[in-house]
């Protein structure tokens, strides 16, 4: 045991990074889920979107704290405008449709991100206390680290006590078991929606900032591998669970990081690794680790 | 809403009758077709509008078969999956794995020793029955082969994933074709794929001649249809059996169609195997119209794009999704291609009107929200779920006729 | 409100179709009033997608060319010289319909790609309709061979592998080299392969590694490196992730020199290192200063023109890929002056025998239409300015 994390603690950090990222992204498709049955395959590239916006309020010379502010909120308004303008329309319509507007917004979203970078790749501001560097046992790691678990841990506790013992949680709760009845209950519909979507936008454009102070190149794809890969992650949780997403997320970003590390032939495996992951789990156990069984009604 | 309709065209005209009337207008229709794409690959003079033209034409093609065989599972059957570009990934390969000319392996393996098929079925076939019978014939036996291996992993892969659920099913599919493609670029299978590197020099549309008289006719923009047409016409045969009225069954409500004794896991298999075989025949001629193939295209946006285009279309209708295929790619690949250019077009002649936010982008940018507005304000597309036909045509216009002569009234009446 | 949307769209359409068409129109009209001839170039390269920063840079030279020398003489008369573009979208599957665009266009010759697998996927549309290529920085042999109609002005990936394994042995007497490339990206794997073929010739051991498309995460692959105690890795990928593989392999403190091909002489690639202790040399097609009026006349006008500035990466440092462009407009051009005429199979027939001294070096063209070129520049990254110095002149002892 000791051997093997000696050999491996540099894809282990790796993988609790890489993990804690998709857990940010992952809670965002998880509520969304839970409360719409819907997989909202824009919300990795709303996550790109707000790389791109940090990128361009630094590049017009603002300070890093309007940046940060900047970018939150402008990601929570994109969030709230694609829920009330793509998804709430279709609110009646077939499942298939919903999904199909989230792929066309997806679509829009890279396109729009294409246009205004002209195709170049764009390069992440520093935020210089994230970029510090610290020696541990010989490996050399940066604050964001250290930082980011952490801070993903924090959000996801505030999270499920919000869930938990707050009247807006309470609603959300009731309105992912039974979206009609809740209605009739006299819960608000469309605002807890849109205070899903909120929660959902702020953990991606937070995640964004970590992702892309990593991983500094933003590009109008960056955001669908890491979407993809962090919605196979809330389905490995049991989709509609918020523990279960993050710790599906660190699964992930482990295993992923552990086999890339195993050596050549092997890394070609690394991002197939996780659908098939993906695919296992559905076929064992469907409703994920932490998921309900649920009963198709008639 | 349907039934008044048929019951007004019933009453109008017997059914039989506008039936074959129907027939026989889409046989002159696509014999008229023919003649046109062999008249534009043989007698008519290459000019600007005809260079875009037969590409588009030809690609278009392709994209309606793909786009069927997806309406099939999406449509048809209710089967939210979203695997087609693995399944056209596969029939590309097959396809041309089974026909790049011995003589030129060594060129097109060059850092696998060659390969390990070292023969072409169109070139085995021309020693026998002539070279350019040879490459006909030998690339319809590789697209059927290309069709059948894209079907069978469809069957192996249908086993464990058409036990899931709509969007568990379109997650599991997406993630199939992934994996496929990380398989068809590894290394260790390069002796058969290649690797990361292109497969090319196969046999492709510009082989597709005939000789009559020593006059060479190139068929080569006729090809795509005609292998199009006749797996569509598969596809709306199948679709108007018993399985077709099966699949609609399952697609309305599983529940009751099981109750009403339709084996669910039968008939989603037949479905996904038959729409999976046209997948790859749609890869394969879509490697032919490339000259080369390259896994690494052949991603998922390719899936979405099929789907938006099916969704243009009209989820549920053949005809819709055939001429929403020839829309998307003509619009994408030469209609708006000048948005990208940085000036409007002047039609009425004279200098361009240069336009500054027109630039590399702007095509996608205008396409992507043309097609939320579809997709939001027309969830039905161009078709719904109806197809085109002749009573539907002349029902338009009568009724065109009528909202006029009854406006003529009341401006009269006023 | 949906009817009017519909007749709105639908209207929309229309004007697309008549526009397109009429577009072609539009230019002979221009044509008339001008009374000037017009011969076209067709600039087949990304412009957007994986390679598009790398596209945009070379076309920087081809517009810079065509500025300098908007003019060409054909039988005494002069005719205006056309830029046609079309954006090939760094995808093999968009590549057919960008190329039958510039057939379309009518032009005498094509310029491009940057990328082999676009300009293979292309080669068959150029080869039917009878237009010549000449391939500005496709580096992958499968390009020419084979291919009467295609040129090309840059070396070839057998030998930039060969003049890397050298160097590695030579600079830094390495035991042990990591390869990493883009999985699916045959410029990656075609260089990789005869990177590995050369080295292990020399003696060295080589581990290869590939990433799939569209990742980020190469902390893990750098720690493979390190693991496997690499002397050097050689990563030839675009731009995209070279960027990330040196911002990480400055963070993990991986220490080991980084080898990085034409793709990587970048500004944007060069700035990253500013400040960090990274060991990084690329080899490329030129060097910066070898040419000073050159330089000061393509920087003047990048400088003056703000879009050109921003296809550059934001300043006016000189990649070699743009100079690389400037001679490709040139070659062509002398092509169409040798042949005299602008009738694509003329060009085509006169293209192996056309020699021009570039800015790049001489170029001519060998029996396969490859150019006759033994020499590649490496380049190393200044940390402390973040630019570029020479190392040396690299030739293949053969």
């Amino acid at each position: 045991m000791a051997e093997f994390l000696n050999n491996n603690l540099q894809y282990l950090l790796n993988g609790i990074l890489a993990g804690s990222l998709y857990a940010l992204i992952a809670i965002g498709y998880t509520m969304v889920y839970g409360i719409l049955r819907l997989i909202n395959f824009a919300h990795g590239d709303m996550f790109m979107v707000a790389g791109l916006v940090m990128i361009f309020i630094i590049s017009n010379g603002a300070p890093l704290w309007l940046g940060v502010i900047l970018v939150l909120v402008m990601t929570v308004a994109l969030g709230v405008v694609i829920e009330k303008a793509a998804y709430k329309p279709l609110r009646s319509a077939p499942r298939m449709s919903v999904m199909i507007s989230a792929i066309g917004v997806s679509y829009l979203l890279q396109n729009c991100a294409l246009y205004f970078t002209g195709g170049l790749p764009r390069t992440y501001p520093a935020i210089p206390m994230l970029k510090e560097k610290h020696t541990i046992g010989g490996i050399t790691i940066e604050s964001v680290f250290i930082v980011t678990p952490i801070l993903t841990l924090l959000l996801v506790v505030a999270l499920v006590l919000l869930i938990k013992h707050t009247k807006i949680g309470m609603a959300m709760r009731a309105v992912s078991k039974d979206f009609e009845t809740s209605q009739l209950m006299g819960i608000k519909i469309n605002s807890v929606i849109s205070f899903t979507f909120i929660i959902g936008s702020f953990l991606a454009a937070v995640g964004s900032m970590f992702y892309f102070s990593k991983y500094t190149t933003v590009v109008p794809l960056s955001g669908s591998m890491p979407g993809l890969k962090a919605f196979v992650a809330a389905v490995f949780g049991g989709i509609g669970s918020i523990p279960g997403a993050v710790i599906g997320a660190f699964i992930i970003g482990i295993c992923e990081n552990l086999i890339k590390g195993m050596g050549e032939g092997w890394t070609v495996f690394s991002d197939a690794f996780t659908f098939a992951l993906l695919i296992i789990v559905l076929l064992v156990k469907p409703t994920g680790i932490f998921g309900e069984k649920t009963t198709d009604k008639v | 809403m349907t039934k008044t309709v048929d019951n007004k065209n019933r009453l109008v005209t017997p059914k039989e009758k506008s039936k074959k009337l129907g027939l026989l207008t889409a046989i002159l229709f696509l014999i008229g077709l023919y003649a046109v794409l062999i008249a534009l690959d043989n007698f008519i003079k290459p000019s600007t509008f005809t260079l875009m033209l037969i590409p588009v034409l030809k690609k278009g093609a392709i994209y309606s078969l793909v786009c069927v065989s997806m309406n099939l599972l999406n449509g048809f059957t209710g089967l939210f999956s979203l695997g087609q570009a693995g399944f056209m990934l596969i029939g590309g390969y097959v396809y041309a794995i089974f026909s790049i000319p011995a003589s030129q392996h060594p060129a097109v393996y060059q850092y696998f020793d060659g390969g390990l098929i070292k023969f072409s079925i169109p070139e085995l076939l021309g020693k026998v029955i002539g070279e350019n019978a040879g490459n006909f014939i030998g690339a319809i036996i590789c697209i059927i082969i290309a069709g059948i291996i894209a079907a069978v992993f469809a069957a192996l892969i249908g086993i464990p994933v058409l036990r899931l659920k709509s969007d568990y099913l379109a997650i599991a599919t997406l993630g199939f074709a992934e994996i496929l493609r990380a398989f068809f670029q590894w290394n260790a299978l390069g002796k058969i794929t290649n690797g990361s590197n292109l497969l090319r020099k196969y046999t492709n549309f510009s082989d597709m001649k005939i000789e009559i008289g020593g006059n060479v006719i190139k068929l080569g923009t006729l090809f795509p249809f005609l292998i199009a047409t006749i797996c569509i016409v598969f596809v709306f045969l199948l679709i108007n059996s018993t399985y077709g009225r099966a699949f609609k069954a399952i697609r309305d409500d599983e529940v009751s169609a099981e109750a009403m004794g339709i084996n669910l896991f039968k008939h989603k298999m037949i479905s996904f195997v038959v729409s999976s075989f046209f997948a790859g025949v749609g890869g394969a001629l879509l490697a032919m119209f490339q000259t080369t193939i390259q896994a690494s295209a052949f991603m998922s946006a390719m899936t979405y794009e099929i789907l938006l285009m099916v969704v243009i279309g009209g989820i549920g209708s053949i005809s819709g999704s055939c001429i929403a295929a020839f829309l998307y790619i003509a619009c994408s690949e030469w209609w708006l291609r000048f948005l990208d250019s940085g000036y409007l077009p002047n039609i009425f002649g004279g200098e361009n009107i240069a336009v500054p936010f027109f630039r590399d982008g702007f095509r996608k940018v205008v396409f992507s929200v043309i097609i939320m507005i579809i997709v939001l304000f027309f969830s039905k597309g161009i078709m719904g779920d109806k197809e085109l036909s002749l009573s539907r045509i002349a029902g338009k216009f009568r009724r065109k006729k009528k909202a006029a002569a009854s406006a003529g009234q009341e401006v009269q009446s006023k | 409100m949906k009817k009017l949307l519909a007749i709105l769209m639908a209207l929309a359409l229309v004007v697309c179709c008549f526009a397109a068409c009429g577009k072609t129109d539009g230019g002979n009209a221009g044509n008339a009033d001008n009374t000037q001839k017009v011969v076209k170039i067709g600039v087949y390269e990304p412009q957007t997608g994986a390679n598009g920063a790398g596209g945009k840079q070379e076309i920087l030279g081809m517009q810079y060319a065509n500025k300098i020398n908007p003019t060409v003489e054909i039988n005494g008369e002069t005719y205006k010289v056309e830029l046609v573009y079309a954006d090939n979208e760094s995808s093999t599957d968009k590549a057919v319909s960008a190329a039958s665009k510039l057939v379309a266009e009518g032009v005498s010759v094509v310029l491009g790609s940057y990328g082999s697998a676009v300009s293979i996927a292309a080669s068959d549309t150029f080869k039917e309709a009878g237009i010549p290529a000449i391939g500005v920085t496709c580096t992958n042999p499968q390009v020419t061979e084979g291919n009467d109609h295609y040129f090309r002005i840059c070396f070839l990936d057998p030998f930039q592998g060969t003049v890397h394994a050298e160097f590695a042995k030579s600079k830094f007497n390495a035991d042990t080299v990591y390869c990493l490339g883009e999985l699916g990206n045959d410029y990656d794997q075609g260089l990789i392969n005869y990177f590995s073929e050369a080295s292990e010739k020399l003696g060295m051991k080589v581990i290869k590694e590939n990433f799939p498309k569209d990742n980020s995460d190469f902390t893990s692959y750098l720690a493979n490196a390190k693991k496997q105690g690499a002397d050097v890795i050689f990563a030839p990928c675009s731009i995209q992730y070279a960027q990330l593989i040196l911002e990480q392999s400055n963070a993990q403190g991986t220490n080991i020199p980084l080898l990085g091909t034409d793709t990587w002489d970048n500004n944007k690639i060069v700035e990253t290192t500013k400040g960090t202790n990274t060991e990084l040399y690329v080899s490329t097609f030129y060097q910066e200063g070898a040419n000073p009026e050159f330089e000061k006349g393509i920087k003047e006008w990048m400088n003056s023109d703000p879009t050109a500035l921003e296809n550059n990466g934001g300043n006016d440092m000189i990649a070699a890929v743009t100079v690389m462009g400037y001679d490709a407009y040139m070659t062509a051009l002398e092509a169409i002056k040798n042949a005299n005429s602008a009738e694509p199979s003329a060009v085509m027939a006169a293209l192996p025998t056309t020699a021009y001294e570039g800015i790049s070096g001489s170029i001519s063209f060998n029996e396969i239409g490859d150019a006759n070129r033994d020499a590649a520049y490496i380049k190393t990254a200044n940390v402390e300015t973040g630019t570029w110095d020479f190392v040396a002149v690299q030739k293949v002892s053969a």
